[in-house]
């Protein structure tokens, strides 16, 4: 991950005459700050950035990111900016808010103010440069910060989901008194596999199993070492006294593992989920009776 | 420290009370071996759940004394393997076959019943 708060730690290097030039700029920006803010806006509609959102909000943000990125520009610090542009992030993220658009209109501001130096300082071109010179590093790096807030926040909501989809992933059910089942569905990987065989240990100690079905009907394909991490699930299960029943083999699979050598001679198993709970009942000793009679024998 | 081993009915029972060194591990098969014919036993129970490790020395122990004990007629379940340990013998390849399992004592002692009875 991007690490940027050493960099931005350390102070601008402004000398004097940059001082005073920033301080120049700043009242500029702030006596047009209406007209500057309202054609920012409207850059930004006629690009076609942040179409998730609806004029008023689009007017309303920019009022705050300008008002951020002034004072950045005054005071040449970074936190209460990186502080807006992470809060910022948090709220347009789930609105589909993509990295282009935030970085687009970022960009825009730097461009619109900018112009609108170019329009003051026109008639004295060293004065322009000077201001230039103090204007372009602080601003190139306020749209550094709110691009790398953004992004660093994408990734933390992508690491929250990732963790939320690995724990909904491994469900261990409780099907009747000491039998488990254990749904796998999707691809797994070392991690995942690890993952699994952790949590149904623990379950098995917990619910006191005696039998588990293992069901991977929604695994579309095997390879080596899922194999192997599934035989040592069965094997690690048996130490702790319970019996593994792997359901669901799809022929495919079947043909992989019987190409491919694995050893699945300790391993038990049934065609479907059906037979593989009907099996488990077996080996507990459960006879299920309908209460009713069936249709056909009635 | 010695493992006490108690006789409970036609079983013996061996609770590991801390971790134990090879000569230990040792000292605990000879006895059970040793004991399972003095008192007629049909069954042994090696209970484990203090264990945090059990190295590769400890299982083959353990399965030894499985093996020599079916050799003297009755059957050997190891209970209270933990979660973290199955996982980690697992990993190294230890994985004490054709010796019994079982959760815990309550486990162990019904696997013996079943065992047992079918062998009347």
């Amino acid at each position: 991950m991007i690490e940027p708060e050493a960099y931005l730690k350390e102070p601008l290097p402004a000398g004097e005459s940059d001082v005073m030039l920033l301080r120049e700029l700043v009242a500029h920006l702030r006596r047009n700050r209406t007209q500057l803010r309202e054609e920012w806006a409207r850059r930004i509609t006629q690009a076609q950035l942040l179409t998730a959102m609806s004029k008023d909000e689009i007017f309303k943000e920019a009022t705050s990111v300008y008002d951020n990125y002034v004072e950045a520009l005054e005071t040449g610090t970074m936190e209460a900016l990186q502080t807006y542009a992470r809060d910022l992030s948090e709220r347009i993220i789930p609105r589909g808010v993509e990295t282009h658009e935030v970085v687009g209109i970022v960009l825009l501001l730097r461009d619109v103010l900018a112009r609108s130096l170019f329009a003051k300082y026109q008639a004295d071109f060293a004065l322009l440069n000077c201001i230039l010179d103090a204007y372009e590093p602080a601003a190139n790096r306020i749209a550094n910060t709110v691009a790398v807030g953004f992004v660093q926040e994408r990734e933390r909501i992508i690491m929250e989901q990732q963790e939320a989809i690995r724990e909904l992933s491994t469900p261990v059910l409780q099907v009747r008194e000491r039998l488990l089942i254990l749904p796998i569905i999707g691809a797994i990987d070392p991690h995942r596999a690890r993952q699994l065989t952790e949590q149904l240990l623990g379950a098995i100690r917990t619910n006191r199993a005696k039998v588990v079905v293992i069901d991977i009907t929604g695994v579309a394909v095997i390879d080596t070492n899922v194999a192997n991490h599934l035989v040592q699930t069965v094997e690690a299960s048996r130490l702790l006294g319970a019996t593994v029943i792997v359901t669901g083999l799809s022929p495919k699979i079947a043909q992989t593992l019987v190409t491919i050598g694995v050893d699945l001679s300790k391993m038990n198993t049934v065609g479907d989920l059906q037979g593989g709970i009907e099996e488990a009942e077996k080996l507990l000793a459960y006879k299920v009776i309908a209460s009713s009679p069936t249709a056909d024998s009635a | 420290m010695e493992v006490p081993i108690l006789k409970q009915g036609a079983y013996l029972i061996a609770s590991v009370q801390s971790a134990l060194a090879d000569a230990e591990m040792i000292q605990l098969r000879d006895a059970l071996v040793d004991k399972v014919g003095k008192f007629r036993s049909r069954g042994v129970i090696v209970d484990v759940t203090v264990l945090d490790v059990v190295d590769s020395f400890a299982t083959r122990t353990l399965r030894d004394l499985a093996h020599m004990i079916r050799l003297r007629g009755a059957e050997t379940v190891i209970v209270g393997i933990q979660p973290e340990v199955a996982f980690a013998m697992v990993q190294l390849g230890l994985t004490l076959e054709g010796v019994g399992t079982a959760l815990d004592l309550e486990e162990g002692l019904a696997f013996l019943n079943q065992k047992t009875q079918s062998v009347e």
